[in-house]
């Protein structure tokens, strides 16, 4: 596979009056087109601050992130689905696009598809407490799709939700992210959700942090991923070097 | 609802029952006061020359409607409140607006907007007679500085308390700032606004009645002013009244509002 971006040495400071923190130390990966990649490390080391500087909203202290083909867009997609009340759920699919001024007919037709596509076609006027967690997540997720990103950035897009609901909604959204054929990066502290979902795993050490493993997950096609035997191999693998447990 | 059972149906009628009673009982306290008064004038327990009387109050009414004065003082003081409360509304939130947009000028200006706050805004109405003169300009700009300052701050708070990854969110999108404000910050803000709204209208009020306290020639303020020098109480206390009325109107107007603006 073709690499996509590309980061080099990042690292990035963070300054208080009192004091200056050290969140992120050396990290170095590549993103590959069309893969899923994870990235797990302790809380506190600077995953959700990586995403932000990948996406260009924060600069880096030093280091570069190259985009190795020209151009590339990102959608965000963050913690909680931050649907806003005072809109149906197709004006909130349609929020980028308006940003963007991209409110086209043919991009409205293409927000309607991805709505009854992904189950929420009849919802589409509905407002975004009339709907359940993890169709909020769903619409959260075409909101940012709308805008037709070549990379996905995924912050803990499910830490909101419930357990149940979580495991489904990660299947559910991993399989849309497969399907639309985008590259995804996702920034998890669940091993098993990386594991389950994910084309590679980037393992961080705790702040000031680096990349302390980079895993390519393959799994037996046919059977459930976290049913597999090699999945359980993966998470002790990673929980070791996450090291997080002195 | 075919299958209603009497448990539900006994719930229902004592609900009813209930928020009947409440009604009944704000409407008793009504009648008790304005009886208690007319009789306690009646029978000369109180003067009615220095307290006025129920019936006497509704005379002068009747008197003043026909001659049309009615109307006049009455359209006086509402027009004077609106406008205050229309301009200081507008002007509030630009304000607000502005001052988010600049945190600097937020944090420069923060002090000032404290000690204004706390300010009795009332005591300014003579400076502000003297600088702009005896007419009804003066006491449309007293009505507004008596309710810009809370409006600001009101709307500010509305504004900062909006979530950072609301903002962060349109970002992710490469949105403006001026998009930021749009999409999210207005919107997001509207029940502050409301609430900045229902509390500008009654102090656009205390600013008029001040004001024509001072310097009108027509209004419900000067009414009351004028009244109490000549003692014709019936004209105060109805202006009293009156006034009440209008605050209360206006107010549910604005809930009105609040309702359509709101409900989703």
């Amino acid at each position: 596979m073709e690499s996509i971006l590309r980061l080099y040495a990042i690292s990035k400071n963070f300054h208080e009056e009192t004091s200056e923190t050290q969140a992120i130390a050396d990290i170095n990966f590549i993103v590959r087109d069309g893969e899923l990649l994870s990235i797990v490390g302790p809380s506190g080391c600077g995953k959700s601050t990586l995403l932000s500087i990948i996406s260009g909203l924060i600069p880096p202290s030093s280091g570069e992130v190259r985009l190795l083909k020209q151009p590339v867009t990102m959608g965000y997609m963050l913690q909680r689905d931050h649907l806003f009340p005072w809109r149906t759920i197709l004006q909130n699919a349609c929020l980028g696009l308006e940003i963007q001024k991209k409110r086209t007919p043919a991009n409205l037709r293409y927000v309607e598809t991805l709505l009854s596509q992904y189950g929420l076609g009849e919802f589409k006027n509905h407002y975004p407490s009339q709907l359940s967690g993890g169709m909020r997540q769903r619409a959260a997720l075409i909101r940012t799709l709308a805008v037709k990103p070549d990379i996905l950035l995924l912050d803990e897009p499910f830490s909101a939700l419930d357990y149940q609901t979580r495991l489904q909604v990660a299947d559910e959204i991993a399989s849309i992210i497969r399907r639309e054929q985008k590259t995804a990066v996702f920034v998890t502290h669940d091993i098993s959700e990386a594991v389950a979902i994910s084309d590679r795993v980037v393992v961080l050490s705790k702040r000031p942090s680096r990349v302390a493993a980079i895993h390519n997950i393959q799994l037996p096609a046919g059977v459930k991923p976290r049913e597999a035997p090699e999945f359980r191999n993966y998470f002790n693998l990673i929980w070791k070097e996450l090291d997080i447990h002195d | 609802m075919t299958n209603v059972s009497p448990e539900h149906l006994e719930y229902l009628k004592k609900r009813r029952r209930r928020a009947w009673m409440v009604k009944a009982g704000q409407w008793l306290i009504l009648f008790v006061f304005f009886g208690i008064w007319e009789l306690a004038a009646a029978a000369q327990l109180i003067d009615p020359f220095i307290f006025s009387q129920p019936s006497r109050m509704w005379k002068a009414m009747i008197a003043m409607a026909m001659d049309g004065s009615l109307f006049t003082h009455i359209s006086v003081t509402l027009g004077e409140a609106i406008l205050g409360f229309v301009l200081s509304a507008i002007l509030g939130t630009l304000a607000a607006v502005l001052l988010w947009w600049n945190p600097f000028l937020r944090k420069t200006l923060n002090p000032y907007l404290v000690v204004l706050n706390s300010l009795p805004k009332t005591a300014l109405a003579p400076i502000i007679i003297v600088w702009i003169g005896n007419n009804v300009r003066a006491v449309i700009v007293t009505a507004i500085l008596t309710s810009i300052v809370v409006t600001i701050l009101t709307a500010l708070t509305g504004f900062i308390e909006v979530s950072e990854d609301k903002i962060k969110l349109v970002e992710t999108f490469g949105g403006s700032k001026r998009q930021v404000l749009t999409k999210v910050v207005l919107p997001a803000s509207a029940p502050a606004l409301v609430n900045a709204m229902e509390i500008n209208i009654g102090l656009s009020f205390v600013g008029v009645i001040v004001g024509e306290l001072l310097t009108a020639k027509a209004g419900l303020g000067y009414l009351i002013v004028y009244g109490s020098q000549i003692f014709k109480m019936d004209w105060v206390m109805l202006s009293v009244i009156l006034l009440s009325l209008l605050a209360a109107l206006l107010y549910q107007v604005i809930v009105a509002l609040e309702k359509r603006w709101i409900q989703k």
